[in-house]
């Protein structure tokens, strides 16, 4: 039996009331209750405070370069796809530096859960505008407030059709666990964008901020509706909905290559009498 | 002018202020964010009449410089370690098209491991990309190197980008008295930009168009000319700086190498623990000197032939791995130039201070006490490396 202490690494350097320890223990929750253990467990991130989630884990991680958690995600996911893999992003990292990578990953559908901690603010840097930062927020970077309109990840995601896309709340944490082992149930690529304060650098987007305002979907919503889904992912102001949004399970881009439909790339066995025929037959051709 | 104690990084903002920059885009990165956040504070407070921009990535805050300068702007942007690699294709843009922006390099050390700290490894990875690169040893230096980066790279005969080097938390995060030069006198020393071809529609160019096999080579050559013809002017503008502001500098700086056949040479603020060390050296009766490269790119060949004609004995510190190489960076291009210009020098290789690793003083005393002697595998040292 699994068991919480499996799954407790480093001390965690985040400041005291950062959303990401909810992340993290609702994290750790659903590993024991699903009976998933570390060595199961891949953990990619990049760089950010999110970054550092991996090492307060203790199962396999992989801690990359800003932005490009994904591509090395969906590498890991094809030499191994029995591997669990999950990609863990901040806003800025996820939905800026490596924005580009998000579209592409959802249209390549691994089956990868990616957690986007989303304190619409880079926390590592010491409190610049990010991607999700809202218009007219000023910021260290932006003292004279912010000048883009706010990227909406989940109407982003739905408009390319991302196989499964919600969003949980830092606050909420049973209610986040429950979005996070849906989306492990679920095959294909999944985006959970968590709504996570962060205490220190965002004084916009407080836990009262977001406790005004998120609510759940309600009972009869339809997560297979697509245009309805749009319709909610454009919710954001005075309500803002958490929970799954979107649901469509389709081909995973590790299902459309024939060689590793069975035995991962990493487990399969190099048959050397095998190998050492085809070459000599393409020998004797050349020659 | 009266001398303030101020954050090196907040200066350098002052400094591009002082510069009358246009358009500043950059992206947020350790230990280049205090720059950017002064930046913007000071065009929130109507003190710098700049356009701000606010990037997704190193990549588009270097490309939007570059649409800028194209567009006849007087740009800034300032990054480091991983956010200059990310940057690596446009800085060769940057130079080939011949735009004058100024980039204020903190030197960080490249990933992985992930290290936020300082040393050279990020700049070497990128010491080739037909920018003119100077180091500062410290804060004074790097405020006037901005001044005069703009007024270099818009010189009609240059027209190149500038990368000013200053060392990660060492340099970047440390408070240091710096003199603050006028406004009317930065200004008469430093014109508006007025570039030589801009994106107009009254007199259309095209930049950035192909260049067929008949070409190529040609244009290549015009650019590697302009490079090296640029030092004749980076050595005017220092001396102008000089008769202006009262504070010389030369392309290649040494300090107590006269009588001295032993030397240290190096790049940016290490040097002031090296100059720490000759000072405990001559106290003890031993004479060693330093000569520290202010100018990197275009490499400084006469200035450093002449400083070196009377060194035997010359230790090479770099704050960078030869990743594979026969020696660091530096130090190979050293040797090149000792052999083909017949010096008969002693050359030693030490690496030091990967990743912000402290160096103390007594390690470059104990260098010049105790010559390297290649006992193993590496040609080179690495100072205070557990194996």
């Amino acid at each position: 039996m699994l068991s919480l202490n499996d799954f407790i690494g480093r001390q965690p350097a985040w400041c005291p009331g950062c959303g990401n320890f909810s992340i993290l223990n609702a994290f750790r929750e659903v590993m024991v209750e699903l009976q998933i253990a570390p060595h199961e467990i891949v953990i990619v991130s990049g760089i950010g405070q999110a970054g550092k989630f991996p090492h307060y884990t203790r199962c396999n991680t992989f801690n990359g370069l800003h932005g490009r958690t994904l591509p090395v995600a969906t590498g890991i996911k094809l030499a191994n796809h029995h591997l669990k893999v999950f990609a863990v992003a901040g806003d800025g990292d996820c939905y800026g530096e490596g924005g580009n990578h998000l579209i592409h990953a959802i249209r390549r559908n691994p089956d990868i859960k990616l957690f986007v901690h989303n304190n619409q603010v880079y926390g590592l840097t010491k409190g610049q505008a990010s991607p999700t930062t809202m218009r007219g927020v000023k910021t260290k970077n932006q003292p004279f407030g912010t000048v883009s309109e706010p990227l909406n990840p989940l109407a982003l995601a739905i408009a390319l059709d991302c196989s499964f896309v919600a969003r949980g709340f830092a606050g909420d944490p049973e209610h986040l666990k429950m979005v996070m082992k849906e989306a492990i149930k679920h095959k294909g690529f999944s985006l959970i964008d968590i709504l996570q304060p962060c205490v220190t650098y965002n004084k916009f987007n407080t836990y009262k901020w977001y406790r005004e305002r998120v609510y759940h979907l309600e009972i009869n919503y339809d997560p297979r509706d697509r245009i309805g889904a749009f319709g909610k992912a454009l919710e954001w102001g005075e309500k803002i909905p958490i929970g799954i949004l979107y649901k469509h399970e389709k081909t995973t881009l590790e299902e459309q290559f024939p060689i590793i439909k069975g035995e991962p790339l990493a487990e399969q066995k190099v048959d050397m009498d095998k190998i050492r025929e085809i070459f000599s037959k393409i020998l004797v051709k050349e020659k | 002018m009266k001398k303030v104690g101020i954050e090196v990084s907040l200066a350098i903002a002052e400094a591009a202020k002082l510069a009358r920059v246009e358009v500043v885009s950059a992206y947020p990165i350790t230990p280049q964010t205090h720059i950017v956040e002064h930046l913007a504070e000071l065009v929130a407070d109507g003190e710098l009449e700049a356009a701000y921009l606010n990037v997704e990535s190193e990549h588009s805050a270097l490309s939007a410089c570059v649409g800028a300068a194209a567009a006849g702007a007087r740009t800034f942007t300032s990054t480091s370690a991983q956010g200059l690699e990310l940057m690596h294709e446009i800085l060769f843009i940057a130079s080939s098209l011949r735009l004058p922006i100024v980039m204020v390099l903190v030197n960080r050390a490249l990933s992985a491991p992930l290290s936020i700290w300082g040393d050279h490894s990020d700049v070497m990875a990128a010491r080739d990309c037909g920018w003119i690169m100077l180091f500062c040893e410290n804060g004074q230096e790097a405020v006037d190197s901005v001044i005069m980066a703009y007024r270099i790279g818009e010189d009609r005969r240059v027209l190149l980008p500038v990368a000013v080097n200053i060392d990660g938390f060492t340099l970047s995060h440390v408070i240091e008295p710096v003199e603050f030069p006028d406004q009317e006198l930065v200004d008469s020393f430093l014109p508006p930009y007025k570039p030589l071809f801009t994106l107009n529609p009254e007199r259309p160019v095209t930049m950035g168009a192909y260049g067929m096999p008949e070409i190529y080579t040609e244009a290549k050559y015009a650019q590697e000319m302009a490079i090296l013809n640029s030092k004749a002017v980076i050595k005017e503008v220092m001396e102008e700086f000089g008769k202006v502001f009262k504070r010389n500098y030369r392309v290649v700086e040494t300090y107590n190498l006269e009588n001295s056949e032993l030397a240290f040479l190096a790049l940016g603020s290490i040097n002031e623990n090296i100059k720490t060390a000759i000072d405990i050296l001559k106290a003890k009766g031993t004479n060693v000197g330093l000569i520290s490269l202010r100018l990197y790119r275009p490499f400084p060949s006469e200035e450093l032939l002449e400083v070196l004609k009377n060194v035997k004995r010359l230790m090479v510190v770099e704050r960078a791995m030869p990743q594979g190489a026969t020696n660091s960076p530096l130090f190979n291009e050293l040797s090149a130039f000792a052999f083909h210009n017949g010096l008969n020098i002693i050359m030693e290789n030490y690496i030091a201070g990967l990743g912000g690793r402290d160096v103390d003083p007594q390690e470059f005393v104990n260098i010049a006490l105790n010559p390297f002697k290649k006992d193993g595998k590496l040609n080179y040292k690495i100072i205070g490396v557990r194996e």
